[in-house]
């Protein structure tokens, strides 16, 4: 079984003192497994990045305890401490690079911290710069580079130091989809080959739905609700929950007077047309009324709401072709109302 | 040729135009006084940040919030410190530090001795400079330093010190004039230089054609050293993407 790589403990952060206080943090209890993909999404004031900080204490908890591969944080000295931060990586929404060091210099500057001889540095930061595809950069300051770029740089930066763990905080926030979706892939790859476990810090779902495995929403300061991606995103529980995943709401109040059904896909293939083999192989129009289906790993999760025809024998087809289907459910949408 | 000039000064009405053209015109004259004007001030300079850097360095670390805060009152009696030796006019701080500058190198007259009056005056006004510059150190960066496991000396020696250089530079360049200035007043207690050249002989001898030399070679003397300051500053500068301002000049 995997072992717990980062354990949160009872955990509250407050800024400032007394009435004025401000509990940016709240009892929060957390355990990511070794080797795993951690998302921590929530909307923005939610406590996210200060729950990241407190990982590897750059920001130290009012209360509570923090063991990152079974050592405690928060009970070290400040030297025990930063030898301890060598092991956990962090990269950040606006990269944090050193603008006065080219791409090398700026990825052996970890090693340097660590007294590495220069060669074996320079050798090091060469291995790493091949492993971010970004070889002919080497003598590049980060001005020159594009935000994809950067951020390529930074992670190679922090793995020079071989760390156990990666903190993501919002690192794809100021970049392009497309950019984003390399970067995700760049840290999966490293995830999958280098075994480092990864937290990831952000405000957008698409991020955890396209890496991480286990997700926790942070409300408020608190934690709303955490589990599989899947679990959490096909059915949120909580109000925070739903707000994040339907940010727009389930617009009863428009649909149109007909017969309604809810379909709920529950993680079948992602790639089978349903409606369009509905239509043909039954030749059953029905009307989508709103549809909130997303696909994870090449699965299919979420809701869709179908009108059906007027017409009872073609209701009844489409029903029972619904009913057939494997990894799906049907069931009248009764708490739908004009 | 020197008379011919000093006849067309005359009908300009400059009275006594040949002896002022004859001492300008001396070899020794001119080049020994920029050599004055020059060495006590640069010194003086390089004093004031073998003092003034440290404290710089210390004003942003040590404050609350810092990346090593220092007990508050520690910090509140440096302030107080350097804003009180900031406020007393270079004249008076000058014949303050006699006794001092006697001290250190027995005597408190001539070029040599202002080393001390201008050092002490300058190392704060170079402390406010290095803080200024440091001050504008990415916090991110920091941060993204202290999560590598960097020391606070670390942090200043490797993040804050060669990220902040090309405003370091600046700094320096702005230190260099203004303590090049404060030189200049040093012919008040027999320092040497164009200062006391322009002070002793243009203003008190009435040499009009002395003072004007003098303060035209002070003039070209300033726009020198921030030429100079200007272009290390722009050349440390990695952050400008050097490759594109040279097509950009080229297109244009």
């Amino acid at each position: 079984m995997s072992q717990p790589m980062i354990e949160v403990r009872d955990l509250s952060k407050r800024f400032g003192e007394g009435d004025g206080a401000v509990h940016a943090l709240e009892h929060i209890d957390l355990t990511v497994d070794q080797g795993d993909i951690y998302g921590i999404i929530g909307l923005s004031g939610a406590g996210k990045s200060t729950l990241v900080r407190c990982i590897n204490l750059l920001e130290r908890p009012t209360e509570g305890t923090v063991l990152v591969d079974g050592r405690d944080l928060t009970r070290m000295p400040d030297k025990a401490l930063r030898q301890a931060r060598k092991s956990i990586g962090m990269i950040f929404q606006h990269f944090n690079l050193l603008m006065q060091r080219n791409c090398l210099d700026n990825i052996t500057f970890p090693l340097e911290l660590t007294g590495t001889p220069r060669k074996q540095a320079v050798a090091r930061a060469r291995e790493l710069l091949k492993i971010v595809d970004l070889e002919s950069k080497e003598k590049a300051y980060p001005a020159q580079l594009s935000g994809g770029q950067k951020q390529r740089i930074a992670i190679a930066r922090t793995l020079a130091t071989n760390p156990k763990v990666l903190l993501c905080d919002e690192a794809t926030s100021a970049l392009d989809p497309k950019t984003t979706r390399d970067i995700l892939r760049l840290i999966r790859d490293i995830n999958r080959t280098l075994g480092i476990t990864v937290v990831v810090i952000t405000h957008d779902m698409k991020v955890i739905e396209e890496i991480c495995t286990k997700v926790t929403i942070l409300n408020h300061g608190r934690i709303a609700e955490s589990g599989l991606v899947e679990e959490v995103f096909t059915n949120p529980k909580t109000e925070a929950g739903r707000r994040l995943v339907y940010p727009d709401g389930v617009p009863f109040e428009l649909l149109p007077k007909s017969r309604v059904i809810r379909v709920a896909f529950n993680g079948g293939t992602a790639y089978q047309p349903l409606i369009a083999s509905l239509a043909i192989d039954c030749n059953v129009k029905v009307n989508i009324l709103g549809a909130d289906t997303r696909n994870i790993d090449g699965k299919a999760f979420g809701t869709m709401l179908l009108g059906l025809p007027e017409n009872d024998a073609e209701a009844a087809r489409a029903m029972a072709y619904l009913a057939g289907q494997k990894d799906i459910t049907v069931e009248e949408a009764t708490d739908y109302h004009a | 040729m020197l008379e011919s000039l000093a006849q067309l000064f005359e009908s300009w009405g400059v009275s006594k135009a040949l002896d002022q053209l004859q001492y300008l015109f001396d070899p020794g004259t001119l080049p020994f006084a920029i050599w004055e004007t020059l060495y006590a001030p640069l010194l003086a300079t390089v004093f004031a940040y073998v003092i003034g850097l440290p404290l710089g360095i210390l004003l942003v670390t040590g404050e609350a919030g810092g990346i090593r805060p220092l007990p508050k009152a520690l910090m509140q009696v440096l302030n107080t410190i350097i804003n009180l030796l900031r406020s007393i006019p270079f004249l008076i701080l000058m014949v303050m530090v006699f006794p001092l500058s006697r001290l250190i190198l027995g005597t408190a007259i001539g070029t040599t001795a202002t080393i001390v009056p201008l050092t002490v005056a300058a190392a704060p006004y170079v402390a406010r400079l290095v803080e200024g510059s440091l001050r504008e150190t990415d916090r991110g960066v920091i941060e993204a330093a202290q999560a590598m496991g960097c020391s606070p000396w670390q942090i200043v020696t490797k993040v804050m010190l060669p990220e902040c250089k090309p405003s370091l530079i600046n700094g320096a360049t702005n230190a260099a004039i203004t303590i090049l200035s404060y030189g200049a007043m040093s012919g008040a207690i027999g320092g040497g230089g164009l200062g006391s050249m322009a002070l002793m002989r243009g203003h008190t001898r009435n040499q009009v054609l002395v003072l004007y030399a003098a303060v035209i070679l002070l003039v070209l003397l300033v726009q020198i050293i921030q030429s100079i300051g200007t272009a290390l500053c722009i050349k440390t500068d990695k952050r400008i993407d050097h490759t594109n301002t040279k097509k950009r000049r080229k297109q244009s």
